[in-house]
């Protein structure tokens, strides 16, 4: 290599450099996304030599079929449960902010279960649900053992169980991210503001929010599109049964269990278009708040 | 007013001290009783409260069948596996691409960062049925190639990592080398590779991290049981050990060790690789 001049080197390291990472891309990332379109189109379960046309009737099942469509109402839950997620994310970030004692062992405590493994929380969690579990157990010990419901079996209850869930395992994330935008405010203004006489609502209100406002409004949208694609908790908990079944699970058995992987490619389809428009909203609105 | 501004403000900071303890203790709370639970006999189990603390903290018994009985021995070889060659050829390709893209300038730059970029784009969970189709294809289904491949390949987050770093070396670095001969090639393995190693690590803990815990995509592309990795093994305990919660208490922790562990040890690298990777 030492032999050859500069120019010719570069040529070679750029085309050997990337090679490797671009099939990888294409393989992986857009042939699979160009299938899945054409497969949309189709009538196939996945393996056998008959893939017949089928045109746009796998999207007209998919939006008359309440069997399909349906599952939409549960990501609703996971929904607003981002918001409530995001909102104590914010109330926890605020109050570590401050002066406070222990603070490095709260952030560990509130960010640790967000590394743990999905399955480990699901399995956590079926066990704090459960008859005589920890939260009957909790209930009982602090008198309100008249609370206790099935909270996995009551179809009414089981959804938000499982939001609470999601929340538990996420919520670190959020809170760690609004704390690091908050810790890189500027202390020279926290102090200004002290001798102007402010107190803690006046400085969360007129220098926290405005600084954090864009990863706020960022980690909505993550949140948001978070939201639509729930799957490991109410999968692995309760396998989707029992009106815990969402957009994801209800894909992943549709391809895999029912072998309609044209049905399926179709639903991926929706669900890539839900995403993108979500994503295009977010840039745009940033795009158009920058210009203020 | 003065008094009883300050019995508002005590009354603040009990109600803070209130609220994050409280957060703490949720948090936790469902985590320590499934400790709790590992360290119990079957009939103690049975009878006791879920709250009360177990007659021993040295019964290992459900431990020793959780990792024998329930094979997560295996399930630890092959995420170790997996995860050292996943993680060292995504360093690799995400270091060579950042490397080319910061340093050259070349015809199709920007096509090919705008095709990371729309990639990024698209959620894995929604193409999975369709690259299902390419691995099987591919003669992959069942190997432990699967995995890595798809680890290895669509992790685009960490090129960006890698750019943002790279572009804070100096060329004037790279430029002295060449002045003594010094091949593009030796630049990058011995100028840019050691001085990226702070990104390296981000990337090291992000990812590893979420291989460690993935679930779907060795639950998809690798049933077959000698290729269990830790998720899929821990997922396993549900119907054969059926009830026997003190068994599948064990499993969890076994589980949960490795990362605790990490997280005691590299704190500080992970916060900070979480706030780096999420402003991108």
């Amino acid at each position: 290599m030492k032999d050859l001049n500069y120019a010719s080197q570069r040529r070679i390291l750029i085309v050997t450099f990337l090679f490797v990472p671009i099939v990888l891309l294409c393989v992986f990332s857009f042939l699979p996304l160009g299938n899945m379109v054409y497969y949309s189109t189709l009538k196939w379960n996945g393996y056998s030599k008959n893939r017949l046309f089928v045109g746009f009737s796998n999207y007209i099942r998919l939006f008359s079929d309440p069997e399909y469509f349906s599952v939409f109402k549960v990501s609703l839950y996971y929904l607003a449960g981002s918001v409530l997620q995001l909102s104590l994310a914010l109330l926890f970030a605020t109050l570590l902010t401050f002066e406070m004692r222990a603070k490095n062992f709260f952030k560990g405590v509130l960010f640790f279960p967000y590394l743990l493994n999905g399955v480990a929380i699901a399995f956590i969690f079926l066990f704090f649900y459960k008859g005589d579990g920890t939260l009957d157990s909790i209930l009982k010990a602090i008198g309100l053992g008249d609370l206790i419901q099935f909270w996995l079996r009551d179809v009414k209850i089981v959804n938000f169980s499982m939001v609470f869930t999601s929340i538990w395992r996420y919520i670190g994330f959020n809170f760690i991210v609004f704390l690091g935008a908050m810790q890189s405010i500027d202390k020279e203004i926290f102090e200004a503001a002290d001798i102007d006489g402010a107190n803690k609502w006046h400085k969360f209100i007129y220098i926290i929010m405005p600084s954090i406002k864009k990863i706020v409004e960022l980690n909505l949208i993550l949140a948001v599109t978070g939201a639509i694609q729930a799957f490991e908790i109410p999968y692995v908990m309760m396998h989707g049964a029992n009106g815990t079944k969402t957009f994801v699970i209800q894909t992943v058995d549709t391809a895999f269990v029912n072998g309609k992987l044209g049905l399926a490619s179709a639903m991926s389809v929706v669900l890539l278009i839900i995403i993108i428009i979500a994503t295009i909203f977010q840039k745009q609105y940033f795009k158009h708040r920058e210009g203020v | 007013m003065v008094i009883s501004n300050r019995v508002s403000s005590n009354i603040l900071t009990v109600l803070k001290y209130a609220i994050v303890i409280l957060g703490a203790l949720i948090a936790t709370v469902p985590i320590v009783v499934v400790f709790l639970a590992s360290f119990k006999t079957s009939p103690e189990f049975l009878d006791g409260n879920a709250l009360q603390l177990p007659h021993s903290f040295i019964n290992f018994q459900n431990y020793v069948k959780a990792f024998v009985d329930g094979r997560m021995i295996v399930g630890f070889f092959n995420t170790t596996l997996i995860l050292t060659i996943s993680l060292t050829g995504a360093i690799i390709l995400g270091t060579m691409v950042a490397y080319v893209v910061n340093r050259f300038d070349f015809k199709l730059k920007k096509v090919i960062l705008g095709a990371f970029l729309v990639a990024t784009l698209i959620p894995s969970v929604t193409t999975q049925v369709a690259t299902f189709q390419i691995i099987n294809a591919l003669g992959l289904f069942n190997t432990r190639l699967a995995a890595i491949i798809l680890y290895m390949g669509t992790d685009i987050i960490a090129i960006y990592v890698f750019i943002q770093f790279i572009s804070g070396i100096s060329v004037s670095l790279d430029e002295a080398a060449m002045m003594e001969g010094a091949s593009y090639l030796t630049i990058y393995t011995k100028i840019i590779l050691p001085l990226v190693k702070p990104a390296i690590v981000t990337v090291m803990i992000i990812k590893g991290i979420a291989i460690y815990n993935d679930f779907y995509i060795p639950f998809l592309y690798m049933p077959k049981k000698s290729l269990q990795v830790v998720s899929i093994s821990l997922f396993k305990f549900m119907g054969p050990f059926g009830s026997n919660w003190e068994i599948i208490s064990a499993a969890i922790i076994i589980t949960i060790i490795p990362t605790l562990v990490l997280f005691l040890f590299l704190q500080k690298y992970i916060y900070n690789g979480f706030t780096a990777g999420s402003v991108k």
